[in-house]
């Protein structure tokens, strides 16, 4: 290598440095995934020894059936379920905060989630379906719909509206009480039955995981973000202004619509899933920017490992917290989430 | 070689730019962008990056019509540089750069753009020991050095800057100056710059546009489109260019014209 001749070495071998730590970062982040589905095993009502467990997951046909139908049926689609929703709400989020040039932003925090939450119960409550839709997708279908309208609408203030920081967080916070008051609204109108299973899913639970849902939902993942990592310069440099950017050749009008379509998407599905589950994607991005800096190639899928640990430990606590009783998930990450709201806003105001 | 031909541009239905011809503009020469707020400087140099339509005539670089081509293949021969970088924005200067050289896809060989290359066009500007350093840390003159790193990573024949020294002191207005004409001299580039400060106009740059009203007022030498009429006209403030020693040329701003009566 001829870079090995030049005094400009020292710069170039502390870029590779750093390099490699992210990597080794990236591969932390995912040991601790796992490490937190055993502990989600391990640990709560009815903990599984390590044992019994090793047994159950690669000899399942020889396994206890009791311990079996724990471990394979509701176990660990629920363990894997928050991964898969945490991973999608941290990359919705990075993305999110990247378009719209706002620390604040997340499909929750700006009403994305809240949209999407409308569009379900009215597919749940009221049965209201898009045409040509099948039955067993009106509820995704709906939300995303919802979300994708949302979404463009926050883009179109923000560009348009050439809004602060402050007031685009104001609209989405708008927009979550609207979206909210009419939920309540379909909630008002709702039958006992129907009621019973919309506000237990308004609060954010992973009790409803399945292995289609879960399936559905990594495959989603798996899908958008290679599209995502498609991008990540073009992301980065949008960082630098969105002039400069352009004047780098870039397309920014549509590089912001093909985002928000993959926002849209995975906060629509993680809602039709799993109901509203708040800050994951406004807090991994945050965690994410300190541990891997801004070069999207990392910090895109950093920010889905990050929010896949952060939901996979809140799922953790929501079973432990109370013993014998399992909390919504949502309500842990709110309890997590608010501080940490706060003090983003509060550090922005020192500045 | 740069001409511009009737160019037009608006916002919606207001024109800010009207049937502007100006050129032939030499490669090799720093060339000062002048004229009040509102004049539509910025306006003229996005349209001719191509960040705003133009609605009618050419901009010829070497015989092409920049506003025919794409605009990933316009960014091949033009950078645009508006005024400052964002605040916070926690990237290193080096990624910084890297990402200016990568944003487009369209040439193969930025995919793989040489690390070394980068450094030497740090180098270049006197601040390859800022690579490793993240952007939100630097001042506001180190920004803008790095801002024109990022332009010359792209091998611009065109370089456009707005206002690049409107937020720096004394000593990086030199700075940067002296930088710009090195690299518009040895690599051959078209470098139009809107500057405020006259004084620097005169004595740095090798040519002037003087724009009012998103119309040509003045093309040439610096000393022939300064003028104490010109002022008069396009600033309406009366002022004398008095020389100094050493025979620099100096403006001296006496006050508001009076009002014609």
């Amino acid at each position: 290598m001829e870079s090995s001749l030049t005094p400009a070495a020292p710069a170039l071998v502390h870029y590779r440095h750093m390099l490699r730590r992210r990597w080794l970062l990236v591969g932390a982040l995912m040991a601790v995934i796992l490490l937190s589905i055993l502990a989600d095993f391990m640990l709560g009502p009815a903990g599984l020894g390590w044992a019994e467990l090793s047994h159950a997951l690669f000899h399942p046909a020889q396994a206890d059936p009791t311990t079996r139908v724990i471990v394979w049926d509701i176990r660990l689609p629920y363990a894997l379920m928050a991964v898969a929703v945490g991973l999608a709400l941290g990359l919705a989020g990075a993305e999110m905060q990247t378009i719209l040039n706002n620390p604040l932003a997340s499909p929750f925090t700006l009403g994305i989630s809240s949209a999407a939450a409308f569009g379900a119960s009215l597919a749940i409550v009221l049965g209201l379906s898009l045409p040509g839709v099948p039955q067993s997708w009106s509820i995704a279908a709906n939300a995303f719909v919802f979300a994708l309208v949302s979404a463009l609408l926050l883009d179109a203030v923000a560009r348009w509206g050439s809004m602060s920081t402050a007031g685009l967080v104001l609209f989405g916070i708008a927009l979550v009480f609207s979206f909210n008051a009419a939920v309540s609204l379909v909630q008002f109108v709702a039958s006992a039955e129907a009621l019973q299973g919309l506000v237990f899913w308004t609060m954010g639970s992973l009790a409803r995981s399945s292995w289609p849902k879960v399936g559905i939902m990594l495959l989603a993942f798996a899908i958008l973000l290679p599209l995502s990592l498609r991008d990540t310069w073009k992301l980065t440099a949008l960082r630098l202004g969105e002039d400069r950017a352009a004047s780098f050749g870039i397309d920014v009008p549509r590089l912001r619509l093909t985002a928000l379509v993959r926002i849209s998407l995975l906060a629509a599905l993680a809602v039709s899933f799993v109901g509203t589950i708040g800050f994951i994607g406004l807090i991994a991005p945050h965690i994410a920017r300190r541990l891997f800096g801004e070069d999207h190639r990392f910090y895109l899928p950093g920010s889905a490992l990050v929010g896949g640990t952060i939901l996979s430990l809140a799922s953790i606590a929501s079973k432990n917290i109370v013993p014998g009783i399992i909390i919504p998930v949502g309500i842990v990450t709110s309890l997590v989430g608010v501080p940490f709201f706060l003090a983003v806003v509060l550090r922005r105001q020192m500045r | 070689m740069l001409q511009i031909q009737d160019l037009s541009v608006a916002y919606g239905r207001r024109p800010i730019i009207h049937q502007l011809s100006a050129g032939p503009l030499m490669p090799g020469r720093v060339v000062s962008l002048l004229g009040p707020n509102g004049s539509g400087k910025s306006t003229l140099l996005k349209a001719m990056a191509g960040l705003l339509k133009a609605s009618h005539g050419q901009v010829m670089l070497d015989g092409q019509d920049l506003t025919r081509l794409t605009f990933e293949r316009r960014a091949q021969h033009v950078v645009y540089l508006p005024q400052s970088l964002p605040a916070a924005v926690h990237l290193r200067v080096f990624e910084s750069v890297m990402v200016a050289a990568r944003a487009s896809d369209l040439d193969p060989q930025a995919q793989a753009v040489d690390p070394q290359r980068i450094l030497e066009v740090l180098g270049r500007l006197g601040i390859e020991h800022l690579a490793m350093h993240y952007l939100d840390q630097l001042s506001g003159g180190q920004k803008q050095l790095v801002g024109l790193a990022q332009a010359l990573i792209r091998k611009p024949r065109l370089l456009l800057l707005d206002e690049p020294l409107s937020a720096l002191d004394l000593n990086y207005q030199c700075h940067v100056m002296d930088l710009l004409t090195q690299e518009t001299r040895d690599h051959g580039l078209t470098t139009l710059i809107v500057l405020h400060d006259l004084n620097i106009a005169l004595q740095r740059s090798d040519e002037a546009l003087l724009i009012r009203a998103g119309e040509l007022a003045g093309h040439g030498r610096p000393d022939e489109v300064i003028t104490a009429e010109s002022l008069a006209q396009v600033y309406e403030v009366s002022a004398r260019v008095e020389t100094c020693s050493r025979g620099l040329a100096h403006i001296l701003i006496d006050g508001l014209c009076a009002p014609a009566s």
